[in-house]
């Protein structure tokens, strides 16, 4: 190519010629076309319109006694429903926050203070902690009890030992009525 | 290391890697090195365009069986949803399927090239046979393939061609059974065709690979027939034929995302966006328009095993093609009479996809059978005896001379 440009334009001043312009405008143009194909391929991968779909979870937790915790699924992961006692509450906001690793109120991890509404995912590594059953371990503050490696929630679903970084995550939640819950 | 970039063939790193493992070398001989005759047509786009639609084959067919279900409940609306619900899954799926339409269009038409232009003559003849072993492999994948989707036209279009084995004797039935893994086409057929035709493409590079290998051998024939000579006659492959490939390339793609954009459905079967039913049969089986013409050859035949066989030979004849074709010329241009009959050859193969078209009766059956009998007689008797008989125009003495003799300015 070299060769050929160089016998052929004899009038470019510094080396540049208007192959060069050619190579390089029709280059860019390849390359955006490209890019622009390889876009659709990756996406497909992400969730598909169906199943964006299922992103909400309506539940009414009326049925649920106070003392009783219930799991419902909400896009394929366990979703905690606590139905509180007051004992749980209180030592919830009893807490001095600031010995903890991630520093949270109970008033702000809930709507209502006897419903707490929570992702049952370790923050770990992604297991799901026992506590919901009756006779499971729910860990020394009464909370919950990940038998991965141990992590430790209290009532409120803060991250009290072991190696979790963070509190369980609170899904985004409305009350559409007195006891029913959308969730997502 | 500043002057010189990594991408420099005296970089250290390319040095360093060469040593070890040639590949800069070998594109560098390849590509820059490798000698082209100076005066390919742009028929000889096809090679390299097969070879890109056999990429975007794979690249598309492997993210769509990301999304795809193959069992026999779930196939069908696997497919619907990859349609609807997937990101750009509908764009993923036409790419596909009309990439399988153009996929044999162009390699048609890179058959056809090979016999106007005699490219399958000494020292080509392996170079040819690899090249129908990928036509063979290309059928069976695309058959397998339109299976996938699960509609009317896969079911029935599974059974009629799964039960073209049972034509042979004794052990046809056994055979049958044996394909479908059941007593009818079921589940087990569905999964077994998806798992052949996700590997079949890959054995199809393999055979791409050395299909390539044998073209590099002896190099390009060219448009001319004869043999390269010095060098006037060659100009390197890159630059000049990666920017001719590139430009034949880009028109290609605008066809492709015509028919993509604005036409996806035109080449296919709306039959088969009906669920299959194993219970009813479509009023009228069609297969996709590119093996119309086998289809027709076997239907212009009264015998089922007679119809069977002389389908497969049709393909089955293109092997020996070297070997019958006597003649010492190899392009089509220095040759009056195979110049002639080559185009009898085209117009047989397009009636007989015409025919396969239309249902089989009245004047498509004769059009049908007259058409079939001139492809075999074409085959089997014109090749060996037009090459005899048939006295040729002198060649040229070289494609140099050929090329650049005739006008006082080179043609670039």
């Amino acid at each position: 190519m070299a060769q050929a440009a160089q016998s052929q334009v004899s009038h470019a001043q510094d080396g540049e010629t208007r192959r060069d312009f050619l190579t390089l405008t029709a280059g860019a143009l390849g390359a955006i076309g490209a890019l622009s194909v390889i876009w659709p391929f990756i996406d497909s991968l992400n969730p598909a319109a169906d199943t964006l779909a299922l992103s909400t979870t309506e539940f009414d937790m009326a049925p649920i006694q106070v003392g009783q915790r219930l799991t419902i699924a909400w896009r394929g992961k366990p979703v905690f429903i606590a139905h509180r006692t007051p004992d749980e509450i209180k030592a919830a906001q009893d807490v001095d926050i600031s010995t903890l690793r991630d520093p949270q109120k109970d008033s702000d991890r809930v709507k209502k203070a006897e419903w707490l509404v929570m992702v049952g995912v370790c923050t770990h590594l992604g297991c799901i902690p026992l506590g919901q059953k009756q006779g499971d371990p729910r860990g020394p503050f009464n909370g919950w009890f990940c038998p991965c490696h141990g992590s430790i929630y209290d009532t409120s679903g803060r991250r009290r030992d072991g190696p979790a970084p963070l509190n369980l995550e609170i899904p985004p939640y409305d009350f559409t009525s007195a006891t029913a819950v959308k969730i997502g | 290391m500043a002057a010189t970039g990594p991408g420099a063939p005296n970089s250290r790193i390319v040095r360093w890697i060469d040593y070890r493992l040639p590949f800069v070398k070998m594109m560098q001989h390849e590509l820059h090195e490798y000698p082209t005759p100076r005066n390919l047509s742009y028929w000889w786009n096809f090679g390299s365009l097969a070879g890109i639609m056999l990429v975007i084959m794979i690249v598309s067919g492997v993210v769509l069986a990301m999304h795809y279900t193959p069992n026999s409940d779930m196939a069908f609306d696997s497919v619907e949803r990859i349609m609807r619900d997937v990101n750009y899954g509908w764009l993923l799926r036409y790419l596909h399927m009309n990439g399988a339409s153009l996929f044999f269009m162009i390699v048609y038409i890179h058959i056809f090239r090979g016999l106007y232009y005699g490219s399958y003559k000494y020292p080509r003849e392996l170079l040819w046979i690899l090249g129908v072993v990928i036509l063979l492999l290309m059928m069976a994948t695309a058959f397998m393939g339109y299976v996938l989707p699960w509609g009317q036209m896969s079911y029935w279009g599974a059974t009629v061609i799964t039960n073209l084995f049972g034509a042979i004797p004794v052990v046809g039935s056994k055979i049958v059974t044996l394909l479908w893994g059941g007593y009818t086409v079921g589940n087990p057929t569905l999964n077994r065709f998806f798992s052949l035709h996700y590997l079949l493409p890959f054995i199809i590079v393999a055979v791409v690979g050395l299909h390539l290998i044998a073209l590099h051998t002896h190099g390009s024939n060219n448009p001319l027939g004869i043999d390269h000579k010095g060098p006037g006659d060659s100009i390197p492959f890159h630059p000049y034929y990666t920017v001719k490939d590139s430009f034949g390339l880009a028109v290609f793609l605008l066809i492709y995302a015509i028919l993509v954009f604005y036409a996806p459905n035109l080449l296919g079967d709306p039959q088969n966006y009906i669920p299959a039913n194993p219970l009813q049969t479509p009023p009228d089986i069609v297969p996709e328009w590119y093996f119309l013409p086998f289809y027709a050859i076997l239907r212009s035949v009264p015998s089922k095993l007679l119809g069977v066989l002389l389908m497969f030979s049709s393909i089955l004849v293109l092997f020996i093609v070297p070997w019958l074709d006597t003649s010492p010329v190899r392009s089509a241009k220095f040759r009056p009479i195979y110049k002639k009959i080559f185009w009898l050859l085209v117009i047989s193969v397009l009636v007989l996809g015409y025919v396969g078209a239309h249902p089989p009766e009245g004047v498509y059956v004769i059009e049908g059978r007259i058409a079939a009998f001139y492809y075999f007689f074409h085959m089997l008797v014109l090749l060996p005896l037009v090459g005899k008989l048939e006295r040729p125009r002198p060649l040229p003495l070289s494609i140099g001379a050929a090329v650049l003799g005739r006008s006082a300015t080179p043609a670039e």
